[in-house]
């Protein structure tokens, strides 16, 4: 049986953490996947805070965690919100047809 | 009295010129002609006070430059050489004036043509009075740009804008060399003062000079450059190619300036210079050369020509010939009495085929003329007059002033000296016929011209004919009036006094006989000859052309000048044109300066735009490569 140790966890946030990213940019169909993306970066910073809590016998890295989970929750809402009202507005939530912001 | 007499034209001209509006044309032609006819009497006055009393002045109006040694000031020099050249100048001027109140009478720009008239005669006024080169280069170019604007005063048609160009380029070659003249003579003497610089010459007279390569005499030096200055404004020969083409002026433009006073200038140059020139035989064996080669190529050429003011106009080359030569050979006052004769006939036989032009309603080949000497009487007599002092008949002032070159060249003595005399013989017979051709074509034979009716040529009016007559009285009597005065065959001869200088006095021997009679009997004999040719049997040039076609293409071509320069130097130039224009310019200049620089940085900013997606993802990714980098940077630090 190995320990599972600190590394592991860093790793396993790090492998989310890419997920996430990934995620964002490879992305071409819905706007909704790169907020589940946003949600999985902040799932994996979370992992790396409670990690380093654990490792250092510091509660602070908890707390942060809740803290974080909220905002995310709070956040979460807030981005669904916006799709919906940007569905009704212009009736696609394709990432590929939203490009208003070129010049 | 100078001063007024210098600037009364100016004023002349700025009235006319700019306030033509305010005041009408007729005041202007008015204006214009009054002021210049005081000009002429004041100039005339002046003259027979130098005659009387050798009155000279030097009038200071101005300093112009006072830089280092280079003092150059604004004056009005009078001895006898300039005063002769005043009372040419204002005279021919002020007839012209009067005479183009009726000859422009049709045109709408009346006003700007009397102003450029008058502008040319102060031009001219400040070439002759000027007491140094560089006012002397003033008018030299002032004179210029008047018969730049004259020739192209029809500004409508293409022909005459061309020739006022190609008179102002060809103009330009030869002051190219007259401003080299210039420099050179400031360089040698620190001076460009005629009184300074010539009490100098003495001292450079063995210095050389190291010129494109080559040791050649100082003295040679100056003499050339000065001598190609005068060869391109008095149209010698190689640079004579726009004297022809400036007959695109209109016909008063055309005596003024290119048959008494403008193309004289070079003539006049040579003589003031004299003092130099005399230094130099080279140079004067050439200017000999070069002249008499003018004149007998203009007066074969003159000899086919079929527009009435082109074969004056080659006359006009053809007689500057014979002035020049009379200056190669030392007899600089025999060419300022060519001159001073010869700007009263030419002047009338240019304002006397004007009067014909006139009366024919702007036709100028004589082959559309003849049979109208009953139409136009006066014009006739007057034209008669003109050809006979230009041939040289006897006691006419031609007679006089001509001969006596060809006397003159004989007396010279050496091989270039019999050359020029013989040649000179054989052009006064050519001058002969291709004068009566002109008379005999114009005014004998059948009519000729199908548009207009015989009956409706009318003779031009009194302000025409007015200085014509006046003219006419001059060709008849100024040689014989002047030439004990100019030439002095009596060996009294102080009338130049110091305004021409002799090295050797000029041989007072007589020549031989028959050297006398030989012009005059040639002249009158050519009378008849060209009366049968062009009148009785006209067949018989006819036929003569037929045997002798390449002669005659080459003369009607007049000598294939224009043609090989347009070979030589035009085609060659255009060439090098292009190629800086199409190939330095465009393809390196642009495409590596201007050009390229633009079309870089369009490239790039396109390739950049291409980054602004529009794509939030991409920008989040940016964001992210960006952050991961700079942090990487930070960690390895």
């Amino acid at each position: 049986m190995i320990d599972i140790g600190l590394g592991h966890y860093l790793t396993l946030g790090a492998i989310i953490f890419t997920i996430g990213i990934v995620g964002i940019f490879l992305n071409r169909k819905n706007i909704i996947v790169i907020l589940m993306s946003i949600e999985l970066i902040l799932l994996a910073v979370n992992i790396n805070l409670v990690a380093f809590s654990i490792f250092l016998n510091d509660i602070t890295g908890q707390i942060f965690t809740l803290f974080i989970l909220t905002v995310a929750a709070a956040e979460a809402a807030i981005g669904l919100a916006i799709i919906v009202v940007y569905y009704r507005n212009s009736s696609t939530i394709s990432v590929e047809e939203i490009n208003s912001l070129k010049g | 009295m100078e001063i007024i007499l210098l600037f009364l034209p100016l004023l002349a001209s700025i009235i006319s010129g700019f306030f033509s509006k305010h005041i009408g044309d007729r005041n202007s032609e008015i204006v214009t002609s009054l002021f210049v006819s005081i000009s002429a009497i004041l100039s005339l006055i002046l003259f027979y006070q130098v005659i009387v009393n050798s009155y000279e002045s030097n009038v200071v109006i101005a300093t112009w430059i006072n830089s280092g040694t280079l003092n150059v000031n604004w004056s009005i020099k009078v001895d006898a050489l300039s005063s002769v050249m005043l009372v040419v100048v204002t005279l021919i001027s002020s007839l012209v004036h009067i005479y183009s109140i009726g000859y422009m009478s049709h045109d709408p720009h009346k006003p700007r043509f009397m102003a450029y008239l008058s502008l040319f005669t102060f031009a001219m006024l400040t070439l002759v009075t000027s007491d140094n080169f560089l006012q002397l280069f003033f008018g030299w170019e002032g004179v210029g740009l008047c018969s730049y604007f004259l020739i192209g005063f029809w500004f409508k048609k293409e022909s005459a804008n061309a020739a006022a160009i190609k008179a102002f380029v060809v103009n330009r070659i030869g002051d190219f060399g007259f401003a080299l003249g210039i420099f050179l003579i400031f360089y040698l003497f620190g001076t460009v003062n005629y009184s300074e610089v010539f009490q100098q010459i003495p001292q450079i007279i063995d210095k050389e000079l190291l010129f494109l390569g080559m040791h050649v005499q100082a003295i040679d030096l100056i003499c050339i450059l000065l001598f190609i200055g005068a060869m391109g404004k008095s149209a010698q020969i190689f640079l004579h190619t726009w004297l022809p083409d400036a007959m695109e002026g209109p016909t008063p433009v055309s005596a003024l300036i290119h048959a008494a006073t403008m193309v004289t200038a070079g003539v006049f140059l040579v003589v003031r210079c004299s003092p130099i020139f005399e230094y130099s035989p080279l140079t004067l064996n050439i200017i000999t050369v070069v002249g008499m080669s003018t004149a007998f190529f203009a007066a074969s050429v003159a000899l086919v020509q079929t527009d009435i003011k082109k074969i004056i106009a080659y006359s006009t080359c053809s007689q500057l010939g014979y002035m020049f030569f009379a200056t190669g050979v030392g007899a600089y006052n025999v060419a300022m009495f060519h001159l001073f004769t010869h700007a009263f006939f030419k002047a009338l036989l240019f304002l006397g085929s004007g009067s014909v032009i006139h009366s024919f309603k702007d036709e100028q080949d004589i082959n559309q003329m003849g049979a109208v000497y009953k139409k136009l009487p006066y014009t006739w007599i007057l034209m008669i007059i003109g050809t006979l002092a230009l041939t040289g008949f006897p006691f006419l002032s031609g007679f006089y002033s001509k001969d006596a070159i060809i006397e003159f060249a004989y007396l010279r003595g050496n091989t270039v000296g019999y050359y020029a005399a013989g040649v000179g013989i054989l052009t006064a017979l050519l001058t002969s016929i291709y004068s009566w051709r002109l008379i005999f074509k114009t005014f004998h034979g059948s009519y000729n011209n199908n548009k207009i009716k015989i009956e409706e040529i009318h003779e031009s009016p009194i302000i025409m004919l007015l200085p014509l007559i006046v003219l006419a009285i001059g060709s008849i009597f100024v040689g014989f009036l002047f030439k004990d005065l100019f030439i002095g065959y009596g060996g009294e001869n102080n009338f130049w006094s110091e305004s021409i200088k002799f090295l050797n006095p000029l041989s007072t021997d007589h020549p031989p006989l028959w050297i006398i009679l030989i012009t005059p009997v040639l002249v009158l004999l050519s009378i008849p000859i060209a009366y049968y040719l062009f009148v009785k049997n006209k067949e018989l040039p006819n036929k003569f052309v037929q045997f002798n076609k390449p002669l005659h293409k080459f003369l009607v071509n007049k000598w294939y000048f224009d043609e090989l320069y347009n070979i030589l130097f035009i085609q060659s130039s255009k060439k090098i044109g292009l190629f800086f224009w199409k190939v330095v310019d465009i393809k390196i200049i642009d495409k590596f300066g201007p050009d390229g620089l633009s079309l870089l940085i369009k490239n790039l900013s396109l390739k950049a735009s291409k980054f602004q997606s529009g794509f939030i993802y991409q920008y989040a990714f940016m964001i992210l490569i960006g952050f991961s980098a700079l942090l990487t940077f930070l960690i390895l630090q």
